[in-house]
């Protein structure tokens, strides 16, 4: 059986799946849901990639490349944040982050 | 089975079977640690697609540098995480709820779909370039200035890191070096004429 499309949106959908419900199960560990969003975008590069490489179309590719920028700058403040959060109040804890009543 | 199909299957179920692990383990240096083998698996599957440059990019941007990022901000503070992981079989219910639902209506989409016939190729592959080559002619020419762009988001996220953690510590004597440069003869030494056996 070759492996076409199908079985690489398959895979992205598990992968986005998993991200998803990381991010409800450790609703109050911040730095496991950033790792939960990257698996997200990991898997909506998946699929770019995977179209990408059916379509025989380069866009696909050149956007999991911009993708992967803004996953590295998301990454990179949220860390700040939260290494800034963490100087101030001495924990990280999801439920404490609630100084602007939001 | 191929030695491609093999290799599929090997990427995908150690990809799926991490990023699992990285979302209900206990010590979030594992949970990075097994981040890092998602991501190395997940290269290897860019590699079976043709995308060599992303599969690199991959392993040299995320591995190399977020994942060492999270690595630095999970050792460096000094957190209590088994009290952070008091809710998860709380939240076990509702998370596996929404995660079905999700699978379920992505299954759905996947399918379902068909290609728009009138659906044009933005940039066809040219086949007598190599993958690296090939994104080189299309990210300097089509799409420059989404690449600029891409450019100035790292910037602002560069710069945002530096001011968010950035630590002014009041009462550290530095070194000016502009005082320094702005020195003169005439501010720096001062002649006295000191008269014989009688000191200063």
């Amino acid at each position: 059986m070759a492996i076409g499309l199908e079985h690489y949106l398959i895979v992205a959908a598990i992968l986005f799946t998993l991200g998803v419900a990381g991010i409800i199960l450790n609703r109050k560990n911040v730095i496991v849901i950033l790792m939960s969003i990257e698996l997200i975008l990991l898997s909506v590069n998946l699929n770019l990639v995977a179209f990408s490489a059916k379509l025989h179309d380069l866009t696909g590719q050149v956007f999991a490349l911009f993708i992967l920028t803004v996953a590295a700058a998301e990454a990179a403040i949220g860390l700040a944040i939260l290494v800034t959060y963490f100087r101030n109040r001495g924990t990280i804890a999801v439920e404490d982050i609630n100084m602007m009543k939001g | 089975m191929t030695l491609a199909t093999f290799f599929f299957y090997l990427f995908s179920i150690a990809m799926i079977a991490s990023a699992v692990m990285v979302i209900s383990a206990r010590n979030p240096v594992h949970s990075v640690l097994f981040l890092i083998l998602a991501f190395f698996n997940a290269a290897g599957l860019f590699l079976l697609t043709g995308a060599e440059f992303l599969a690199m990019i991959l392993v040299v941007v995320y591995v190399g540098a977020v994942a060492v990022l999270f690595l630095f901000v999970v050792m460096m503070l000094d957190v209590d995480f088994t009290q952070l992981k008091q809710g998860f079989l709380q939240y076990l219910p509702v998370g596996a709820l929404v995660g079905l639902i999700v699978l379920v209506e992505l299954v759905a989409v996947v399918g379902a779909w068909t290609v728009a016939p009138e659906a044009a190729l933005a940039t066809p592959t040219p086949g007598h370039l190599s993958n690296t080559a090939a994104l080189g002619m299309v990210l300097y020419t089509q799409y420059v200035y989404l690449f600029e762009a891409a450019g100035f988001v790292l910037l602002v996220a560069m710069i945002g890191a530096i001011v968010l953690t950035l630590h002014h510590r009041p009462n550290v004597r530095r070194q000016n070096i502009a005082a320094q440069n702005a020195r003169t003869r005439a501010s720096a030494i001062e002649n006295k004429k000191v008269p014989s056996r009688a000191g200063v």
